[in-house]
């Protein structure tokens, strides 16, 4: 299983697009932000967490579709599926991996972005900490989304769609956790709560996956 | 691992005593070399395709499946290999046994020849692919990456992967596409030589393989005449 983690890095290193794309797409959301508001400060602050958890989302959804289509795509899937390796265990090592090439660049980059949008100083812990909990429910919730739609032609949009409502509890209780923060109001109660929504996906979602890819690949 | 791998609720379309199996086929399949099936239905999506289907692949045998384009050669195969569940009968094997190559090369393009079969080594739990390059004579283009390579040289490598797997039982699905007459004939050498270490093929193929004691199972009188398996008409057509 590790194999299959070692070779998802490996493909986003060299193909590009992997590392870049998602990050990218981050930077220029939250700096796109400052020009639609306008430049007051105050507005910008009272916005900056609600703007910096939607545009990581955002992100995050920006590469969901490739998770399993490219591997669908060039015969790999059914190959692996006739593997020793569940696919229980194929769906959670692409979860990593999705979150490891995306999530993980979106935390390291975004107390750089609170700058850009006035974040106000107590608030950057809790960015850092809520964005590091949360997104791998993102990449767990997407992993699920792309397995139910692999073989589906353009199948981008249709995974939009099924994955956006199930991203809210992680948004609400994300942007809640760096509003409070910022406020200096008790934070981690939110934060106590997504990481139950995270641990929660990380659990049971590797499963429905698979069994997701099991009828699709019929 | 005594038990057949899948055992569908459906009645078995003759009473045959096919459910027991002789003594000497058991012990064969014990040693995991074997592949029998018995009164098998494939579908393809909502479609029965095939019924009835049975036969036995003993160690050291391969099986030539013929049967025109759409007969159902590739369904059959996807549900030997495990990928789609059968409408009915029984399919016994070991489930680690199978090895399947499909249509689709299954390469990662922005890889390199030594590193796709270093994946999947690692897939299958196995460390050598050393074999396998001999045998499809890989090793002046192990540093190329997958992408570069024309579709007869991926092929080979797609071929060399059932060489990495080690697993007894290989289940190809047109394995000599855009393959040259030298390298069909490597790939003829490489089944031979699976089949003397007491493994199993079924092929899909078109061309003759020249393997000794090959059995051919034309298809052709197994095409189901149902059209779809939740037809709530197509009862009294079978």
């Amino acid at each position: 299983m590790i194999g299959l983690l070692t070779r998802d890095l490996t493909l986003a290193i060299r193909a590009g697009g992997g590392f870049g794309l998602s990050l990218a797409f981050f930077l220029i959301f939250t700096t796109l932000v400052p020009f639609g508001v306008g430049p007051q400060t105050a507005i910008l602050s009272d916005i900056a967490p609600g703007i910096l958890w939607l545009g990581a989302l955002l992100a995050c959804l920006l590469s969901l579709d490739r998770i399993f289509q490219l591997d669908w795509e060039d015969g790999t899937l059914d190959l692996v599926a006739t593997s020793p390796v569940p696919l229980e265990g194929l769906a959670a090592m692409k979860a990593l991996a999705h979150w490891i090439t995306t999530g993980l660049p979106l935390v390291v980059i975004s107390p750089a972005l609170g700058v850009l949008l006035n974040l106000e100083p107590p608030a950057y812990p809790w960015l850092v900490a809520s964005l590091a909990l949360g997104t791998p429910a993102l990449s767990a919730i997407g992993t699920f989304g792309a397995a139910l739609t692999v073989g589906v032609k353009r199948g981008g949009l249709l995974v939009s769609l099924l994955v956006l409502p199930l991203y809210i509890p992680t948004l609400i209780f994300g942007a809640l956790c760096v509003t409070r923060g910022a406020a200096g109001q008790d934070a981690l109660t939110p934060l106590i709560m997504m990481g139950g929504i995270t641990m929660g996906s990380l659990a049971i979602l590797p499963f429905a996956a698979a069994a997701a890819l099991r009828v699709n690949l019929r | 691992m005594g038990n057949g791998r899948r055992v569908t609720k459906a009645p078995p379309l003759r009473a045959t005593g096919a459910t027991r199996l002789p003594l000497g086929a058991a012990l064969g399949y014990l040693r995991g070399m074997n592949l029998r099936v018995t009164d098998l239905a494939c579908a393809r999506g909502p479609a029965q395709i095939l019924a009835g289907v049975s036969f036995a692949v003993a160690p050291g045998q391969a099986l030539i499946l013929r049967g025109a384009n759409g007969a159902g050669k590739t369904t059959l195969l996807r549900t030997l290999a495990g990928l789609t569940p059968p409408l009915a009968g029984r399919i016994e094997a070991d489930p680690e046994a199978i090895a399947y190559a499909a249509h689709a090369d299954g390469l990662k393009a922005a890889l390199s020849v030594a590193e796709n079969l270093a994946f999947w080594a690692r897939v299958f739990g196995r460390t050598t692919t050393q074999s396998a390059i001999e045998a499809f004579n890989l090793a002046p283009l192990l540093d190329r990456r997958a992408g570069e390579m024309s579709a007869g040289q991926k092929r080979r490598l797609s071929l060399a992967r059932l060489l990495v797997t080690g697993r007894p039982v290989w289940c190809l699905d047109e394995p000599t596409v855009s393959l040259d007459a030298e390298n069909v004939a490597r790939f003829a050498a490489a089944v031979r030589a699976h089949l003397a270490d007491g493994g199993s093929a079924v092929i899909a193929t078109h061309i003759d393989l020249g393997l000794p004691d090959a059995e051919t199972l034309d298809i052709t009188p197994f095409v189901a005449k149902v059209i779809r398996a939740d037809d709530p008409f197509a009862e009294g057509l079978a």
